[in-house]
């Protein structure tokens, strides 16, 4: 039987590796979805990932697709959008990958505004290697390495990823996958560097570790504390355990004074190099 | 046409080694850079801000040398030649990019240009104390590919040579370079276009159908597809079957590390340069790579003025290690001696010592860097029963 997104999918490589109730199933799709509704050719888009649950997406995927080292995809996406700026380049990962290990790289491709869309699959928790604190670990939460709860106060991605300049940051549950269909379509059309993320439930690992007792119960739990404020200050919309789930596209902007995404136009080069030139006259 | 809209300068030029470097590297068609600033290698990187612009290419200034290495990674799946340039500290961060080059039979070129160790060491002065770590550094077992420039001029003829070298066997290849040999400025001739010899990677005749990223067959290098290409590939660090999907078994993994490693070991005699003057019923041969193999030449010299007859034998290619070659040297009669100087404790001469397999004597000629060896240590030592 045909699946309508077979065209996408590597049928070959499933099954995929994911555990049942794992919230990545979801968030591919929606990811699909939106992929369908940019009609952004598949033969000029490129994922990219690192390594992670979340980093396996790479493989599942039927487009050209990187499955990187842990912390880099955003490096490699650099060099492959830079070399080639017809590709549609997309990063997709998990928030170790590109919080921790790969955190310096992703302030500075925000900062330079590198024309990608990230797209981090924040699970709370090292999902890969069995379910580890990490920086997007709320406080208090238990984890296979924080046996008596969090003692580090986590991230604000969205805060973080907005703060170092990137043009489009939104933040959906997997329990909202029509509204994060939308918005990463949103993110995909637009130039410059663009950050969704997408809270998901690891029930296997950080479910079982803070008493959740299904999938099922995580998504509800989600819908329960789900405030969709897109007006929000940033600063206040920090994750806590059991704590409201403040979701939205926040920031849709134009570049600012950092002007043009990278990579720069030859045209865009050519003028900043001329009006140089006059200055220095 | 403005000089810096030409690829090729051909002509006589006064340059410095690192800045050779750039010029070779953008006659051999790279177009883009991405690196971090370090002595002694950051002329290469400003050569290249100050060129690449001018020639369609991109230059990137990167956040880290990890982010650098990863980077021309990438580029290089978008099908541009693509090189990054450090020296010892920044070396050590690009390891794990060096092993996903090899991994994923990326071409690309990265140089070093070394300085003291360990650690940040000295910065501003040289050494060679990165050998090893270039053959050894990243985990797993490979081969690697490592030229040793002596000169500016080498600087330019081997970049042109290491680009060469990775389009055709795929892998990132190395550039040993050292402080001196990258601050020394002298006469470079960069020859016309026609005359340089560049060779691009095997691109796939194969339909998008039937193409699989690493079925290499009996040419051991598979042919590549880049992103954009529409072939759909699938590159991953992880072990892969032909199709480039990871296959976690013993099987998949023994075939494909012992491809990566046959690469280099059956076409070992096509890869590795080295050059002789003097060998014939030498007694004594001095065996050295970059700087110092420029430092030896004076001993040398100088030692058969005083009717010794000493043996010059110059590794351009340190690794992979020219094995058969150093055998065969070692049985030249009437040989006593092999005398290995280099700047540090002993790297190269223990593959020396190894091949030689105790047919010769194999000498150490140490040196803790911060200066090349003088003439008298080196003169001492051939002259030395
Ligand atoms: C350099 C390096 N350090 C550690 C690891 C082990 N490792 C693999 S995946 C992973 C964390 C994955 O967590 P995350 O990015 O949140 O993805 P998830 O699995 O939760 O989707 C780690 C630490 C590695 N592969 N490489
Ligand atoms: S360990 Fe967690 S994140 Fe990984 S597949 Fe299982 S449920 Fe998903």
């Amino acid at each position: 039987m045909n699946h309508p997104f077979d065209y996408l999918l590597r049928e070959d490589r499933i099954p995929h590796i994911w555990c049942s109730g794992c919230g990545l199933g979801i968030a591919l799709h929606s990811f699909l979805r939106a992929v369908q509704r940019s009609n952004i050719p598949v033969d000029k888009m490129a994922i990219v990932s690192g390594i992670g649950c979340t980093g396996r997406t790479a493989g599942y995927v039927k487009m050209d697709s990187f499955h990187t080292t842990h912390g880099r995809a955003i490096p490699f996406a650099t060099g492959l959008k830079l070399a080639n700026p017809n590709l549609k380049v997309v990063i997709f990962s998990g928030d170790g990958d590109l919080i921790a290990i790969g955190g310096n790289h992703f302030i500075h491709a925000a900062r330079r505004n590198v024309d990608i869309t990230v797209i981090c699959v924040n699970n709370f928790n090292y999902g890969m290697t069995g379910g580890q604190s990490g920086p997007s670990t709320p406080l208090k939460a238990r984890t296979a390495t924080s046996p008596y709860g969090n003692q580090e106060p986590p991230f604000n991605l969205a805060y973080l990823a907005a703060g170092s300049g990137a043009v489009f940051v939104s933040r959906w549950t997997v329990a909202e996958p029509r509204r994060l269909e939308a918005s990463i379509s949103k993110a995909l059309n637009k130039q410059g560097f663009s950050f969704v993320e997408i809270l998901s439930p690891c029930p296997t690992l950080y479910g079982r570790m803070n008493k959740y007792t299904s999938a099922l119960d995580m998504l509800v739990d989600y819908q329960k504390n789900t405030v969709i404020n897109e007006k929000v200050n940033l600063k206040d919309a920090q994750l806590e355990l059991g704590g409201k789930i403040i979701l939205g596209d926040f920031i849709d902007i134009q570049p600012g004074i950092a002007g043009h995404p990278m990579p720069l136009s030859e045209k865009v080069e050519l003028e900043h190099t001329n009006k140089k030139g006059t200055e220095d006259e | 046409m403005n000089e810096k809209d030409k690829s090729v300068l051909t002509g006589a030029h006064f340059i410095n080694g690192d800045v050779a470097c750039a010029e070779g590297a953008i006659a051999a068609g790279c177009r883009f850079f991405a690196g971090y600033p370090i002595t002694p290698a950051t002329e290469i990187a400003e050569r290249m801000a100050e060129r690449l612009p001018h020639l369609g290419g991109t230059y990137i200034q990167m956040e880290d040398e990890i982010a650098s290495v990863t980077a021309i990674l990438g580029a290089s799946w978008s099908g541009v030649k693509s090189m990054t340039s450090t020296s010892g500290p920044g070396f050590s961060l690009m390891m794990e990019g060096i092993g996903l080059g090899i991994m994923t039979e990326t071409p690309c070129v990265i140089v070093n240009v070394q300085r003291g160790g360990p650690s940040t060491g000295l910065p501003t002065m040289v050494a060679q104390g990165d050998m090893m770590q270039a053959r050894w550094g990243s985990h797993g077992h490979y081969e690697i590919i490592a030229l040793c420039p002596s000169s500016p001029q080498e600087m330019f003829d081997l970049t042109v040579k290491a680009f060469n070298l990775s389009e055709l066997y795929r892998l990132p290849v190395l550039i040993m370079a050292d402080e001196v040999v990258a601050h020394m400025t002298e006469k470079v001739v960069i020859p016309r276009p026609q005359s340089l010899k560049i060779i691009n990677r095997r691109k796939t005749t194969v339909s998008k159908d039937k193409y699989m990223p690493y079925a290499a067959g009996a040419r051991i290098v598979p042919p590549i597809a880049h992103a954009g290409d529409g072939y759909h590939i699938h590159i991953t660090g992880l072990t892969h079957n032909e199709m480039g999907y990871p296959q976690i078994d013993m099987e998949t993994h023994q075939r494909l590390v012992k491809r990566l490693i046959d690469k280099i070991r059956v076409n070992i005699d096509k890869i590795t340069i080295i050059e002789e003057d003097g060998m014939n019923n030498a007694e004594v041969i001095v065996c050295a790579y970059g700087i110092s193999a420029r430092t030896s030449m004076l001993p040398v010299k100088l030692a058969r003025k005083k009717g010794m007859r000493v043996g010059m034998l110059k590794l351009v290619t340190p690794w992979p290690f020219p094995e058969q070659k150093i055998r065969k040297i070692s049985r030249i009669k009437g040989l006593r001696r092999i005398i290995v100087p280099e700047i540090n404790y002993g790297q190269i001469a223990l593959e020396v010592e190894r091949c030689v397999a105790g047919r010769q004597k194999v000498i150490t000629l140490p040196h803790g860097g911060g200066g090349t060896h003088n003439v008298e240590e080196i003169l001492d030592a051939i002259l030395d029963n």
